[in-house]
């Protein structure tokens, strides 16, 4: 009875949970600033049909806690540059690092939680035991287990819905165990491919708003691939405009949105978030939707992926 | 439309009512209409059969059922074990797969006389094996194919995990293809139950229901053949609900309409292969 509570004491205050886990965090954020670092990656798919070249000369640097978006039209490789960086495909040219080791030393050692488009919950399985699968693989103690999937359900407002089966919920409420699921090692990057792709526009505003509170809350890096440019817009801290046949990243569009636009980064938040990110995206909620900076930035994101010479970028600096 | 209960009443009154009138008109062909006692004994002469040599019944069916359970145990454990080797390695899939296919159409009538000599005619060892070679073939059909039935979302889930191929087993592949297997093996009771039975028609120890039914029609005790006949059904019938219930009882947990559904269409499409065997081993 004694472990729960010692466990929900310090989520209280929005500590880690360990000691160990603690000096892991303070050590990455002063000795590795960066989360994730693609140079010069080239991805060539042999199929019957000859060469396809997914991916073409890709750099890109995620810092950590940062919130970065992928986007762009269909077979424009955007996926499979996340799964690159999960490790679940190898780059044909180039290097990758995350957290500075290799993705696959990065995938060994769990530093990533991932979600894909189908939440991808084991039917069989109550939507606690589905969330306790990571620490179960990883052999955490089952009280420990206990205490952090409570823990998890509650910040995904799931908490009345442990015992249920997936088959029991609707598809926002499956996902939203997906993500509580992606985010029960408290991985300090988290990889979305299209999560909120099969949901509803209502839900999925709500899952976005979630989503930006909890990725604020862990402070963790996210790289999300989506081809929505509001979705895009509202979550990210920089949205990267990739363009198809070969996958190129075309333009990358940096968010600035609100009232924390720009100089909004709190002094304070900025010793301990190595990125201005999440302290300026805790404070986005819905009324940013019908902010005119949100339209200003959905259009230079549209702009930016239609390949439109617009000014549109200087117009969107001059209006704030 | 009709209510629930109305629809259970029908199900379980209609079967009874139905085998009723067949039960009925079949006395009535011997004793009103005169069939012959010698082709066709009565009903009511095969329980009164039935009834006299319970003794003689009971051990017999114990002495079956003890074979073709041993048969159904041994012959589902090398099925998932085969399956399980062969869904890991294409190799092992592609060496087996004539195997297979032979073993799924072995004609018992052909593989009982030799076994039952190569393992001397007071052993029961012949007719296990047999009902093994039976029970093996459902059963690692069906497992291979609930092998293969993981999704690329969960296999790159346990893969991102770094679970090892343990993990990747007992967390993913095996609960995946638990409705799969208990098909297999309920599909593989009726047929353990079947081929040990036959297999008793072709020398080996006496004492089964098989070499009883083909002794007493030899003996021209007919109602007595019946009688024993009656027990090989009930035997068989036995074997098939239990698995039935232990399907329902492993499966209770969640019954997902996903795997129901795939339950329904395994069933049917294991069927075919079933039916084969059945024709065979008759």
């Amino acid at each position: 009875m004694s472990a729960p509570e010692n466990a929900a004491a310090p989520d209280n205050a929005a500590a880690p949970e360990t000691p160990a886990t603690a000096a892991a965090a303070t050590a990455a954020a002063t000795a590795a600033p960066t989360a994730v670092e693609v140079t010069a990656v080239d991805k060539v798919f042999e199929t019957r049909g000859g060469q396809v070249h997914a991916l073409e000369g890709i750099d890109l640097t995620v810092a950590a806690g940062e919130f970065v978006s992928l986007i762009g039209p269909s077979g424009c490789g955007k996926s499979t540059l996340m799964r690159l960086i999960a490790d679940l495909d190898a780059p044909t040219a180039g290097a990758i690092t995350v957290f500075g080791k290799t993705p696959a030393q990065a995938r060994l050692d769990q530093e990533y939680g991932i979600a894909f488009q189908q939440a991808g919950l084991l039917p069989w399985r109550t939507v606690a035991a589905n969330v306790a699968l990571p620490l179960e693989l990883h052999g955490a103690a089952s009280a420990d287990r206990k205490a952090k999937v409570e823990q998890l359900l509650d910040m995904v407002g799931l908490a009345d819905f442990a015992d249920r089966y997936p088959d029991q919920l609707s598809g926002g409420m499956q996902q939203r165990v997906a993500i509580a699921r992606s985010l029960a090692e408290q991985p300090r990057l988290l990889l979305m491919d299209e999560p909120f792709g099969a949901l509803d526009e209502m839900t999925r505003e709500k899952m976005q708003s979630d989503l930006v509170r909890i990725s604020a809350e862990t402070g963790a890096a996210v790289v999300f691939v989506t081809h929505s440019i509001p979705e895009a817009v509202f979550l990210s801290d920089r949205v990267v405009v990739m363009s198809p046949r070969p996958g190129r990243i075309r333009e990358i569009v940096p968010m600035r949105l609100g009232s924390a636009a720009g100089s909004a980064v709190g002094v304070a938040q900025a010793t301990t978030v190595p990125s201005t990110g999440g302290a300026a995206r805790a404070a986005r909620t819905d009324g940013l939707r019908e902010d005119r900076s949100f339209f200003e930035m959905v259009t230079a994101v549209r702009e930016a992926l239609h390949g439109a010479p617009v000014t549109t970028g200087a117009r969107g600096v001059e209006t704030r | 439309m009709m209510s629930p209960r109305t629809e259970t009443t029908l199900r379980i009154v209609a079967p009874i009512a139905v085998g009723a009138i067949v039960l009925g008109a079949w006395q009535f062909l011997v004793s009103v209409v005169g069939v012959s006692d010698y082709l066709l004994p009565s009903p009511a002469s095969i329980v009164e059969e039935l009834i006299a040599s319970w003794d003689s019944i009971v051990s017999a069916t114990i002495i079956t059922g003890t074979n073709a359970l041993i048969g159904l145990i041994v012959g589902s454990l090398l099925g998932i074990a085969l399956a399980a080797l062969a869904a890991r390695w294409r190799v092992v899939d592609q060496m087996s797969a004539p195997v297979i296919a032979s073993l799924a159409v072995v004609p018992i009538v052909a593989l009982a006389p030799v076994l039952n000599s190569m393992f001397g005619a007071d052993s029961q060892f012949g007719r296990q094996a047999i009902a093994a070679i039976a029970s093996f073939v459902p059963v690692f059909v069906n497992t291979l194919r609930g092998f293969r039935q993981t999704t690329p979302v969960h296999r790159e889930l346990m893969r991102a995990y770094a679970a090892t191929p343990g993990q990747v087993l007992r967390t993913l592949t095996l609960p995946t293809a638990r409705p799969f297997i208990l098909t297999g093996i309920r599909i593989a009771s009726s047929l353990a139950v079947i081929s040990a039975l036959v297999a008793e028609y072709f020398g080996g120890p006496r004492g089964g229901l098989g070499s009883l039914i083909s002794t007493s029609a030899a003996s021209s005790a007919y109602a007595r053949a019946w009688a024993y006949v009656v027990a090989s059904i009930a035997l068989g019938l036995l074997f098939y609900l239990v698995t039935l219930a232990l399907e329902r009882l492993v499966l209770r947990t969640r019954t997902t309409a996903g795997i129901t559904r795939t339950i329904t269409s395994s069933t049917s499409s294991t069927g075919t292969s079933s039916t084969t065997s059945t024709t065979v081993s008759h």
